[in-house]
């Protein structure tokens, strides 16, 4: 059984060096279209995997992510676009001091986004995490739509319902697929240490987990400000691929889309979400015909058909809450009947290597 | 501000609180079945406002003959949302029945605007309800006044329906505690769907007026308001019926003395609810009505 592991890592890595070529090739030859699609992809999985991190995890049904991400966007992209720009954007009111002369590298500006969204997700779980269920469900949605009227009134800093213009695109494959490795990272080491076990603990029952000794506060305000953090990472790296942002753009549809991902993907699989992240954006793409030979709309009648289909006849999604691995793939019936033909299968008795 | 200023807002705010009243109900009830956000509630009182639409103005059917037919055909609907999207999970985990409840609703959003189009229509509100009246110097729409009647009206009967009634019992008892309801001989099912046909049908009659008072409609017209009454709900305390009048009422007339007092807070107005929600949870969770449940384990 040795042998057979190195061999699930030796793919591994291939696997990933494949990955990285690939990107090396998409970001120079293949065409702007699909480079923006995958960057699209890479952005809804790192924004797939923070609501997972929340909701499937923890099991705090917040519904507030569209609000963490347009802190997220919103910052990055004031402290990106150059201030010669930022003087033509706010032409309605002047952008305040010192914001208006601000220019900070990509990466920096994309981390302090992350992090003011981190800190507005913890000022908010402070107060929601108290909540359960559809009463914390109906505050988080609140809270982002706060967020979203303040944005709408706050015309010297976040230019009011005009929104952003002008942002550079910065976001390229590289940044978006190395922000979603890092958040997967960063993401399975959390919940693989205690404070992992402790959250999961928390998702399957609140006075279990409580009289083990887990303080729900603590726990449930970490898993919110990270999860809020990479949700700001995300809306960081949207708003400089789209190069305009508003905040109608973050109003609870967006939300909405994220836990399409996490709930086909399946709530407690980050490896779901990140698959399903590309299926839902792919297919968002290639369903555009709908919307052009049937009607405008029909894509998303398709789409929130799909999420109640899902959950009525399918909960637990592509992976349930388990993770992608080599053995779950090659040992999967699927994959035993069609290509598992042509393949070495695995003897009982285990002498095999 | 004038004495006849002020009581121009105060009518407007009770008029608009007596809407979201009426919507807030239907939450409140399902909220007492189901212990479920029906996030499609909203929507549910959107189409209502579809249907009068196209009885009045596409079948040029009267009015008085139209609002009847508007109020069974949204109980109709609101009873399909709940036999297709909630019963067939209503053993499953919340999360599941909550997601489940915000797809049926983005589901009725976006099927209205590929069958009806986007763009706001006008809502053929019959004019023996919008003509004005002076009343000193104040001018008023006659309907301001029939908003809270009908209001009344629509709660006495339905207080009457809950607590004097077998199926009104029924309710109660499918409230308290589903097994035991069930093992008395209640038929579970059927009390369920009565409710959310009963939630509906007033959502309808909300509607009605909504449009009537507003006279536009559009496909996500109802997103905002199904929050507000939602909201209007939990801070009368959910499940308890006077709560979410006194709910609405103290929603409707804040927000109108919001933006009459503090004009410059306008474009706050929608954000006021939600405000208002956290402070409501922060001080007393289970609302103004609401009884303190404890935890069993």
């Amino acid at each position: 059984m040795a042998a057979q592991k190195n061999n699930y890592r030796i793919l591994t890595i291939v696997s990933l060096l494949l990955l990285l070529v690939f990107i090396g090739f998409a970001e120079n030859h293949l065409d702007l279209y699909i480079v923006r699609i995958l960057n699209v992809c890479a952005i809804y999985a790192i924004l797939g995997m923070s609501m997972n991190l929340i909701n499937g995890f923890t099991g705090l049904f917040s519904l507030g992510h569209a609000g963490f991400m347009a802190v997220g966007a919103y910052t990055t992209a004031l402290l990106t676009i150059p201030p010669a720009i930022k003087a033509q954007i706010f032409y309605l009111a002047p952008l305040i001091k010192p914001l208006d002369q601000m220019n900070l590298p990509f990466p920096v500006a994309l981390f302090v986004g992350g992090l003011l969204a981190a800190v507005v997700g913890g000022l908010i779980a402070a107060p929601t995490l108290r909540l359960k269920g559809d009463y914390l469900a109906i505050a988080t949605l609140g809270f982002a739509e706060i967020i979203r009227v303040v944005f709408t009134n706050t015309q010297t800093i976040t230019n009011g319902a005009l929104g952003l213009k002008g942002i550079p695109a910065l976001t390229n494959l590289w940044w978006s697929f190395g922000a979603a490795a890092f958040t997967l990272v960063v993401l399975l080491s959390l919940i693989n240490s205690s404070y992992g076990r402790a959250l999961k603990a928390i998702r399957e029952d609140e006075i279990a987990a409580e009289s083990m000794g887990i303080h729900l506060a603590k726990h449930k305000t970490l898993s919110f400000v990270i999860g809020a953090f990479f949700a700001g990472i995300g809306g960081g790296l949207l708003g400089n691929l789209l190069g305009t942002i508003d905040p109608k753009m973050f109003s609870f549809t967006f939300t909405f889309n994220i836990l399409l991902i996490i709930v086909l993907g399946g709530m407690g699989s980050f490896s779901g979400s990140i698959i399903s992240a590309f299926i839902v954006t792919i297919a968002n793409e290639y369903l555009r015909f709908l919307d052009e030979s049937i009607k405008v709309g029909m894509r998303s009648v398709v789409f929130s058909a799909l999420l109640m289909f899902v959950v009525l006849f399918y909960r637990h999604g592509l992976m349930g809450a388990n993770e992608f691995s080599w053995e779950r793939l090659f040992g999967n019936k699927v994959y035993q009947k069609t290509l598992g033909r042509w393949t070495k299968r695995p003897r009982k008795g285990g002498y095999a290597g | 501000m004038t004495l006849d200023l002020f009581l121009q807002h105060l009518s407007n705010g009770i008029s608009l609180g007596s809407l979201y009243a009426l919507i807030a109900i239907g939450y409140t009830m399902v909220y007492g079945v189901l212990r479920l956000i029906n996030f499609a509630h909203g929507d549910i009182f959107m189409m209502a406002t579809y249907f009068a639409f196209f009885g009045i103005v596409t079948f040029r059917i009267p009015w008085f003959i139209t609002f009847p037919l508007v109020l069974v055909l949204t109980a109709a609907l609101g009873m399909t949302v709940e036999a297709v999207a909630y019963r067939p999970i209503r053993e499953a985990p919340k999360i599941s029945i909550l997601i489940s409840a915000i797809g049926a609703s983005f589901f009725l959003e976006n099927l209205t605007i590929v069958l009806f189009g986007g763009v706001p229509k006008p809502f053929p509100a019959p004019t023996l309800f919008t003509d004005v009246v002076q009343v000193g110097t104040v001018a008023i729409q006659k309907l301001t006044f029939y908003i809270p009647i009908v209001t009344v009206l629509s709660l006495l009967a339905l207080l009457y329906l809950i607590n004097k009634t077998k199926t009104g019992m029924a309710m109660r008892a499918v409230s308290m505690d589903q097994e035991t309801a069930r093992v008395m001989g209640i038929n579970i099912n059927h009390t369920i769907a009565f409710t959310f046909g009963l939630g509906s049908f007033l959502a309808a009659v909300g509607g009605i007026m909504w449009g009537m008072k507003f006279p536009q409609i559009q496909p996500l017209m109802g997103v905002i308001p199904g929050l507000k009454c939602f909201i209007a709900a939990v801070i009368g305390g959910i499940g308890n019926i006077g709560g979410a009048v006194i709910g609405g009422f103290i929603l409707g007339i804040g927000e109108i003395m919001l933006v009459a007092f503090l004009p410059n807070l306008t474009g706050y107005r929608d954000a006021f609810a939600f405000v208002l929600l956290i402070l409501i949870l922060l001080s007393k969770p289970t609302g103004i009505l609401g009884e303190k449940t404890a935890e069993k384990v």
